[in-house]
């Protein structure tokens, strides 16, 4: 969101639409870019949509994209770690037949291409690329603004548009944990081997010399 | 299913030479063939490869497919993309397994959507089911609390794995395998997002990511003056000085210092925690380390169930002994 809001400060007639996917989205938590300053938000919701994997979410996204039309510019967050580790953006890229930069932490528009900085393990590549494109967002482009109070006012009144899967024309069997390429098989614990061997001493730096030896010892320094 | 067959493994490179996660790669990979009594394919782009496509097969690779060209001397990764994605259909491999790196979190979506199949990101183990052949990759999930073994039965199956989660083989130079190139025609000037320069951001000392040792500080450090005592230690140690998210927020230690989940991921030899309880969040990341030391002052703080030695002391009247013992014991 901060990056569109960005590239709307530069070019103030940049139309930003949010698209999001889920079920029973928090009106309040959804429509919050609206009031920072997008345009439209567009939800797919529906109870088809639940369990989508990084594949079914990305069908849905790309299904929705094509419907909305004529994006310059895709961003995505880098996504969550936790389940999909960040593969729906690159995924939309390939659905759609669009290049795609990942982990953008700066991007300027300029005529029909973008200049990205992406985050890479010792510093960064500066990439430009054809529009449209898709780009990823890492979260060191910055931290999303604070709503204005006329924004939040606009918000109130603005209604999201809400598409089920017949809307966007994929089958219910396409999305949700239908549509999904993986499955868990097993969900556990690591097992804590909670073997700690707590180094004693008469005094605390007594105790702190122990533990000196004590590595030495089992040749950990 | 019979068409899809060995192992292939994405090579990275660091300063002309194949980087360490390689290594892990073809040390996993080379396991899982021998259990599916198969091959290793390790895929090697670049320029001017010289001895690289022999170092791989010192480490286990039975075949060494290479690109190289002038035009993939930088990852770029629509050309690179298109290259795995072409030897991965000329080769058909049952596995393919690629670093949880930067290069390896963008390639990996990206092949898996084109190729449609599954790819399970930052693996932490990986072994074959013995009776379907198909792939069980282990991850962390809820924020490092559980593990999830998912397994897909799409082709081929395609796993990223965390750096340093996997060994290595021993070297062995006396190793024979083939070297065959990969021919892919790319016409540059059809290249939509091209790369106009690399930037090198240099970080002062060792960083976090490749340090052996971390002196890692928590909330208890109290302030910036107290992490300068970390440092000694660190030094002393040859390591790194790294902090849970606390002293982060607080300003004491930059953000690049953070380990755990929204920080970075570390698996050093030897990780020492000062005045760290170990929330969830911060043991995710660095339970990877191989041996952890905890010096805390309460002895119910979660840290000393990960830890293998602990001291239950204030940190402050145990580490200037802690750190003048290391200092006789090192000869520094």
């Amino acid at each position: 969101m901060e990056a569109a809001l960005k590239i709307k400060d530069g070019k103030p007639d940049t139309k930003i639409t949010i698209l999001s996917l889920g079920t029973n989205l928090t009106r309040d938590v959804v429509k919050k870019p609206l009031a920072m300053g997008a345009d439209e938000l567009v939800l797919l919701e529906d109870p088809a949509f639940d369990g989508s994997d990084s594949w079914a979410t990305a069908t849905a996204l790309a299904a929705a994209i094509k419907k909305i039309g004529n994006a310059d510019l895709i961003l995505c967050g880098r996504q969550a770690a936790d389940w999909d580790a960040g593969q729906v953006g690159s995924g939309l890229s390939v659905l759609l037949g669009l290049p795609c930069v990942t982990l953008a932490k700066k991007i300027e528009i300029t005529d029909n291409k973008a200049k990205v900085h992406r985050v890479i393990a010792d510093g960064y590549q500066v990439i430009e690329v054809d529009l449209p494109a898709l780009i990823t967002v890492s979260n060191e482009l910055g931290q999303p603004r604070y709503a204005a109070l006329k924004g939040i006012m606009a918000a109130a009144r603005k209604q999201p548009i809400v598409w089920k899967p017949a809307d966007i024309g994929v089958e219910a069997s396409q999305v949700g944990a239908a549509g999904s390429k993986s499955k868990v098989n097993k969900l556990f614990q690591p097992v804590k081997e909670g073997k700690c061997e707590i180094i004693g001493g008469e005094t605390p730096v007594e105790a702190g010399a122990n533990l000196a030896l004590k590595l030495r010892e089992a040749k950990l320094i | 299913m019979a068409e899809y067959k060995g192992i292939m493994v994405y090579a990275e490179l660091l300063n002309g030479k194949l980087a360490p996660i390689t290594g892990e790669l073809l040390g996993c990979g080379k396991r899982l063939a021998d259990e599916l009594k198969e091959e290793v394919t390790c895929v090697i782009i670049g320029s001017q490869l010289g001895q690289i496509p022999q170092d791989a097969i010192a480490l286990g690779a039975d075949k060494a497919l290479i690109v190289d060209d002038p035009l993939f001397k930088d990852y770029q990764t629509e050309i690179y993309s298109a290259a795995m994605e072409k030897a991965i259909k000329e080769t058909s491999p049952r596995i393919v397994l690629l670093g949880q790196t930067s290069a390896g979190r963008d390639l990996s979506p990206l092949l898996s959507f084109k190729l449609g199949t599954h790819v399970a990101m930052d693996c932490l183990d990986l072994k074959v089911n013995a009776e379907t052949k198909l792939l069980e990759k282990t991850r962390s999930v809820y924020g490092g609390n559980a593990r999830a073994i998912y397994t897909s039965e799409l082709m081929p199956q395609m796993a990223t794995v965390r750096q340093k989660a996997m060994s290595p083989l021993e070297p062995n130079a006396s190793r024979k395998g083939q070297v065959m190139p990969l021919k892919v025609e790319i016409d540059a000037s059809k290249i939509k997002a091209k790369l106009i320069e690399t930037v090198k951001e240099e970080v002062a000392g060792i960083k976090l990511e490749d340090a052996a040792v971390i002196v890692s500080g928590g909330r208890g450090i109290g302030n910036p003056e107290g992490f300068k005592q970390l440092e000694v230690l660190a030094k002393l140690l040859k390591g790194a000085v790294g902090a849970s998210r606390p002293p982060c927020d607080n300003g004491w230690m930059p953000e690049t210092a953070q380990i755990g989940l929204t920080g970075k991921i570390v698996s050093p030899e030897l990780y020492i925690a000062i005045a760290i309880s170990g929330a969830s969040q911060h043991l995710a990341e660095s339970s990877g380390s191989k041996n952890i030391v905890a010096i805390n002052k309460d002895s119910e703080a979660n840290i000393f169930k990960e830890a293998r030695f602990g001291v239950v002391g204030d940190w402050k009247q145990v580490l200037p002994a802690f750190t003048d013992k290391v200092k006789e014991l090192v000869g520094g």
